[in-house]
């Protein structure tokens, strides 16, 4: 198997894959992921173990296969996961539910602990729901119904509905801040949201200014809460700087088609995720130590072609000029396949210390835990 | 359709009890379907890359390449029927087909010739008789495995396979027990030990047939002397063993219950008879070995003819024989594309037109467009399938139902990629109406884009203008101030969006610019005509400021629009109905402002 990355075929075409969180303060790493199906008759969530990682050897890339603990029967295609805690899991369903699930460790069972069944609805029929953020015990949830829904994860209600915040499909949320969050959506606009404002506008509009290409997915820098990454219907990888105005900082060719999901290394964020409809699954590095490109420097698998919307302000070395500029001279950026090739669209991906899992409709789950970061 | 129906069946057939029995498995679809799905999926991916190999290299390259894909095929429907048999205990029809498929590899895709083709069949033989190990274990785990009922059938069925050294180990056991007989022993052993193998890859030493055929026949007479001189007589096991040997073949079908298959008969009659056997010469002995070890009576069982014709060589006969038996399109499919790549298929021109790897692909991959889940695998299939292929993926992929907006890009991605803008256009319509009909504009809107649906996107903007001229307001004013270039889709999208932009600069008290693409959306002819009445309307305030804004060309263009209002060039529309503006106040109006600025 190429890259010392092994498949797990498990029968259903997985759309969602997430680690449990680990306590940050703990140099453990994540053994613990959920997985959410899609396409199929019964979709299910199923939780997986990779096992203990005790003495770490340089050549088992693949210390035996995932094992699965416990599944459970999810209503609608799983559209979104997230881990609230250590042991809930919030999921956005195609039928517009949004559903708690707590895991019993004890038992390695699943049970469900709330649903609000409507969350996404149109008038007459059902809306799929399809992002879920949480920040416990808020959750934030956005549909195609152009709904945002805040919830709390210990009151039956809704804590609050922004109605008609957008007039096309939302398709994915991420937290700015505590009180901020943002969207994309299905006409390629990023909107920021403040809570703290009554009302159902936002207080920002971002897009590109050429083609309204429809974005998939947002991932916010850990560090610096005004960088935002973004992927959609083109494959491109978008950086923006949500303080800096209506256009992308830095605009780059990813992918062929549809890119998914976007991810920022949460505690190596020079390093960035991203997958695919294509089959790809891309490891972005920056670094800024090099003077050369990395395409003049041999024996690594891709460089990518980028290029930079408008020139940065400010002309300093650090990694997160590194993602604004993406420009190869002046900061040092290259990508690498981390899966083989001839591969049906990933779906799905998280990274979390040196482990990175992600789900295809090759009904297959590929776990790295070595990931060069 | 049922696509798991045929892979689970079983009939098992060739056991020395010479009857065919049918396994009827229940039919428990949640407990056997997850497990082939896992078949389906990792030979999916091991198809394409197959697809993928260069058409450049040359065949001697590739031919390890295509040994290996057929290695991997197996250990995939290996796999499968492990799992089949310990999670849902169903002996299945894959045990079958994976023998077939062994030979498959052994006599057509490795071509082994003769020499080492004798040791490739023992190998096949070996891996579809595996209870000897199991047999072995019990015995040598046991008090006193020379006395276990089963010692003897353990030691020759390790001979029937041609594995000395396992059979020495266990004769072993034996010979401790008879001291007396000690020499006895020890002369089989030798003579086990000393059976000359045909080994091309021992290192530094290559051997030619010729050479290895002499010393095999001089190690033949070796053995036949022992039987002479009576060396064994006095321990009926060891001579018949010595009998084996020198392939004695009245002594061989005396064991029949322990080869169980004609097949292993026939492997073993050659190991001991003619190992230096030609593939071209193989179908004799196979023919002659299933007539001895079958009741004369029984029919022969489908399996049966189809390794027979596998060793005739007559691969158009193996899979017409396995698609009519197995009744299973994964199985023939697979390997008649395998086989395909080797070039080991002539072009048979089948009676509609097309060839026989690419009917019996798509009729596969037709089965597996009718799951819910498994259609993406199935457009891998049709791609390579370069007569009919095409036609097949457009006529199923529009029966793919669209249940979220998810799927649908994934399905549009797919008709994308190959150009497939019918279906394309189809889909966004579908997409794009069911959105309209939830009133999401927006979305509906992003379809049309997608499609370069010019006529949908036309009436999404009549449904805004409708509900401006209704409610006074534009909703979704997101939407209609972010168009971007999309605004250039249609024309009343355009208007639409410039429209919009009146509004807008009227709201920032840009009143010259307002003023100048007012007048442009109708002199431009971007406004429809039934829309014209409203933009004057709209004129009026600006005409109503203190400050002359319109100027008197302005003002005379702002007539002109007017009177081929109302002059009976426009068409009158449903809701507007021909009106006699003469007395207009509107009318009346323009007139007096442009009297007052000439």
């Amino acid at each position: 198997c190429a890259n010392g990355i092994n498949a797990k075929y498990v029968s259903k075409k997985i759309s969602k894959t997430r680690w449990r969180p680990v306590s940050s303060s703990s140099l453990q790493q994540p053994d613990i992921f959920a997985t959410g199906s899609w396409d199929n008759e019964d979709n299910s969530i199923s939780i997986w173990s990779i096992g203990e990682n005790g003495v770490s050897s340089m050549d088992d890339e693949f210390e035996g296969d995932p094992q699965l603990l416990c599944e459970y029967k999810h209503n609608g295609d799983v559209l979104d996961l997230q881990f609230l805690d250590q042991d809930r899991i919030v999921t956005a369903s195609s039928t517009g539910a949004v559903t708690i699930f707590r895991h019993h460790h004890n038992s390695q069972t699943l049970s469900v602990s709330k649903l609000w069944e409507r969350a996404h609805h149109y008038p007459c029929n059902n809306a799929p729901c399809t992002g879920v953020v949480c920040n416990s015990p808020e959750i934030v949830t956005v549909g195609e119904d152009g709904r945002i829904m805040l919830f709390r994860a210990d009151q039956e209600g809704v804590l609050r509905t922004i109605e008609k915040a957008d007039s096309s499909a939302i398709h994915a949320v991420t937290f700015l801040r505590t009180t901020e969050i943002l969207t994309v959506n299905s006409i390629g606009q990023l909107k920021l949201w403040d809570f703290r404002q009554p009302g159902n506008e936002p207080s920002q509009i971002l897009s590109l200014t050429g083609d309204r290409v429809p974005l998939h997915c947002v991932d916010r820098h850990p560090n610096q809460q005004h960088i935002v990454a973004t992927g959609g219907q083109d494959g491109m990888l978008c950086i923006w700087d949500v303080r800096q105005g209506n256009m992308p900082i830095s605009l780059m060719e990813a992918h062929t088609s549809e890119m998914w999901e976007v991810h920022f290394h949460p505690s190596n964020p020079g390093h960035l995720f991203s997958c695919s409809e294509d089959g790809s699954l891309l490891h972005w590095e920056t670094s800024s130590n090099t003077d050369t490109p990395s395409f003049l420097q041999g024996g690594r698998n891709t460089s990518i072609i980028s290029r930079s919307a408008i020139a940065p302000a400010g002309g300093n070395q650090s990694l997160i000029n590194a993602w604004l500029t993406g420009d190869s001279s002046k900061g040092h950026l290259e990508t690498t396949h981390m899966l083989p090739s001839q591969m049906l669209s990933v779906n799905s991906l998280d990274v979390l210390g040196q482990c990175l899992v992600c789900g295809t409709d090759g009904e297959a789950i590929y776990v790295n835990r070595h990931v060069p970061i | 359709v049922c696509i798991w129906w045929p892979l689970v069946l079983t009939t098992l057939s060739g056991s020395a009890g010479g009857c065919p029995f049918v396994h009827e498995v229940r039919k428990d679809e949640d407990i056997y379907s997850p497990i082939l799905r896992k078949l389906f999926n990792e030979s999916h991916h091991i198809f394409v890359g197959l697809q993928r190999i260069r058409e450049d290299l040359p065949s001697k390259n590739k031919k390890p390449q295509f040994v290996s894909i057929s290695k991997n095929y197996r250990s995939v429907i290996r796999a499968c029927m492990e799992e089949l048999q310990q999670v849902a205990g169903i002996v299945s029809i894959l045990l079958a087909v994976e023998l077939i498929w062994n030979l498959c590899e052994v006599l057509f895709i490795d071509a082994a010739p003769a020499g080492s083709l004798v040791l490739h069949l023992l190998d096949w033989v070996r891996l579809h008789k595996a209870d000897v190990d199991e047999k072995a274990r019990e015995v040598l785990a046991s008090e006193s495995p020379a006395e276990h009922q089963a010692y003897w059938d353990v030691v020759i069925s390790y001979v029937l396979q041609g594995r000395m050294d396992e059979a020495r180990q266990v004769l072993v056991k034996q010979a401790a027990l008879q001291p007396a007989a000690r020499v006895m022993f020890k002369l089989l052993d030798n003579l086990l030990m000393k059976m000359p193998i045909f080994n091309v890859h021992s290192p530094g030493e290559t051997q030619t047939l010729t050479e290895f055929d002499v010393k095999w026949r001089h190690w033949r007479e070796e053995v036949d002397h022992c039987l002479q001189d009576q060396s064994f007589a006095s321990n009926r096991h060891l001579e018949d063993i010595c009998k084996i040997l020198v392939g004695d073949e009245d002594v061989l079908l005396e064991y029949k219950e322990l080869l169980s298959t004609w097949y292993h008969f026939l492997v073993t009659r050659l190991l001991f008879s003619h190992p230096t056997v030609k593939p071209t010469e193989l179908h004799y002995y196979a023919q002659s070995s299933m007539h001895m070890f079958l009741d004369t009576r029984s029919v022969p069982e489908p399996l049966d003819s189809i390794l027979l014709a596998a060793f005739e060589f007559d691969i158009h006969q193996v899979i017409k024989d396995c698609s009519i038996a197995l009744n299973n399109w994964w199985f023939v499919g697979h390997l008649t594309d395998l086989l395909d790549h080797c070039k080991l298929l002539q072009s048979h021109n089948l009676h509609f037109g097309s060839n026989l790897r690419e009917f019996l692909l798509l009729e596969y991959a037709s089965g597996l467009f009718t799951h819910h889940s498994l259609w993406q695998l199935a457009v891998d299939y049709f791609d390579h399938c370069p007569e009919f292929g095409r036609v097949y993926l457009e006529l199923q992929i529009e029966r793919v139902p669209l249940d979220t907006e998810r799927k649908a890009l994934k399905v549009i991605r797919i008709c994308e990629q190959r150009q497939m803008t019918e279906q394309v256009r189809s889909i966004c319509k579908i997409m794009a109406k069911k959105a309209l009909r939830n009133n999401r504009l927006g979305s509906a809107l992003s379809w049309s884009i997608r499609a370069k649906d010019a006529a949908f996107a036309t009436l999404i903007s009549e449904r805004f203008l409708q509900d401006y001229c209704a409610k006074g307001t534009f909703s979704d004013l997101d939407l209609i101030d972010n168009l971007g270039p999309a605004m250039l889709l249609s024309d009343r999208l355009t208007f639409l969006g410039k429209y919009r932009e009146f509004h807008r600069l009227y709201g920032e008290k840009r009143f010259s610019d307002a003023a100048k693409l007012l007048l442009s959306l109708m002199t431009a002819k971007i406004a429809p005509h039934s829309f014209w009445m409203t933009l004057l309307t709209d004129a009026l305030p600006l005409l109503e400021q203190k400050e002359v804004i319109f100027s008197a060309d302005q003002t005379h263009e702002l007539m002109f629009c007017l009177e081929e209002l109302t002059s009976g060039k426009s068409v009158p529309t449903p809701d507007k109905p021909m009106q006699v503006l003469g007395t207009h106040p509107l009318t009346l109006y323009l007139m007096a402002v442009s009297l007052s600025i000439s």
